[in-house]
């Protein structure tokens, strides 16, 4: 994480407007949600991933981006509603752009899992 | 009186985890094994084909067809005669390359999660409402709410759209050839919208956040939609994503207009009815 990123995580300095000091929490979401990805920066697994999906580019990863939650890097995971912490072993980049990948790719894996609470409720509640 | 039915779920404990005050979930493993696919997904092999006949099918039939199918491991499969039935293609978790030889009704192919589809024909009104990953491509036109509610995926229409594109869009990005009507990306959230041609009244009214693009002329902006700069990166992004459908921006991708929130509606955070009181 960089300094800029755990100011913004960590300490209240990182609140910008009047609304934010007072209500003592950020307004919005915890990355840049309109950042475009750059795809040279896209890592192996990502490529196959596509290309075993039959896209051209990252299609549904466009929105995912690493975010942090407390003062851990953290990927938000739609299917279970939730922050996913990123292992402190993994080292992130500085650059924005290199983390949002390295989150697409953790998040990849980590849906395709069968440990993903979504086998669960699949096994529970599958109609059909 | 009625009573709570004693199910599966509740035989595997679902119904006992605490749900409160668990804002932080740490499932993620250094060591899960590089599956593609969802676990619960077909696996399926886009080699081989079927063909459905929808002529004499009603919508459940032929979405029941299309996943028998599936099951059977077909990844490549075309519905022909669909004669604008409402409400199939739905539901798709799967990878796939499902192709319409016409037109649909209304609430095709939504909810879907995966499938690459191809529409050789229009679309009626929210059309791949809900979608979350995949691909979606319309020959023709489509009508109002198109894509509503979108969370993921590519979404493109290569004529004309109706009103109210992209409602509460939040996530993946719609494409439009032609023309939007009003109060396209109304609610937006996130994800990105391009259109080709012109947009109707009060484009982006009260979006929160994400991304609209315009090639043509705007009627009139709404709510908090105010115009934003294009980068290069913009640049670099519609170029490559207009590509790989084959479209242009007529006066070329440089001289699209870009528009985001002015976040003057944005009141975001989680404190209790209660703690708001005692700050406000």
């Amino acid at each position: 994480m960089s300094t800029n990123e755990e100011t913004f995580v960590v300490g209240a300095d990182g609140l910008d407007t009047d609304r934010e000091q007072e209500i003592g929490q950020h307004i919005g979401y915890r990355y840049d949600v309109n950042l475009v990805p750059d795809l040279k920066f896209i890592t192996p697994f990502l490529q196959k991933y596509i290309d075993k999906m039959g896209w051209k580019d990252l299609n549904w990863l466009e929105d995912v981006h690493m975010g942090y939650e407390g003062d851990q890097a953290a990927v938000f995971d739609r299917n279970i509603n939730g922050w996913v912490t990123i292992p402190d072993t993994i080292t992130l980049p500085d650059n924005q752009q290199e983390r949002d990948m390295i989150a697409r790719e953790l998040l990849i894996k980590f849906q395709m899992s069968e440990n993903h609470p979504m086998v669960d409720l699949n096994n529970a509640y599958r109609k059909f | 009186m009625a009573t709570l039915k004693e199910d599966k779920s509740h035989e595997m404990g679902l119904h006992e985890e605490q749900l409160k005050g668990r804002t932080q979930q740490r499932f993620f493993s250094v060591d899960e094994n590089e599956n593609l696919t969802y676990f619960h997904s077909f696996d399926v092999d886009t080699s081989k084909s079927g063909t459905i006949d929808a002529l004499e099918m009603t919508p459940r039939e032929i979405n029941g067809e299309i996943r028998a199918l599936m099951e059977k491991g077909i990844g490549n499969i075309t519905v022909d005669n669909p004669m604008s039935r409402h409400g199939v293609g739905v539901g798709i978790l799967n990878r796939l390359n499902l192709t319409f030889s016409d037109s649909l009704g209304y609430f095709g192919c939504g909810l879907i999660d995966g499938p690459n589809v191809h529409i050789k024909g229009r679309v009626g009104w929210s059309c791949a409402e809900n979608m979350m990953a995949g691909t979606v491509v319309i020959d023709g036109n489509a009508g109002s709410t198109f894509g509503a509610a979108i969370r993921g995926g590519d979404l493109v229409c290569k004529g004309s759209v109706g009103a109210r594109t992209g409602i509460d869009q939040k996530g993946g990005t719609i494409i439009v050839g032609g023309k939007t009507g009003a109060f396209s990306g109304f609610m937006m959230q996130r994800g990105r919208m391009i259109i080709c041609g012109d947009a109707g009244m009060n484009l982006g009214d009260s979006m929160y956040d994400g991304t609209i693009y315009v090639g043509g002329e705007v009627e009139e902006l709404g709510v908090d939609c105010v115009p934003g700069e294009m980068t290069e990166l913009d640049v670099r992004y519609l170029t490559s994503k207009l590509d790989l459908y084959g479209m242009k921006a007529p006066k070329g991708v440089e001289k699209m207009q870009k528009y985001v929130s002015g976040k003057q509606l944005w009141n975001y955070d989680n404190l209790e009815p209660s703690e708001k009181k005692l700050v406000l």
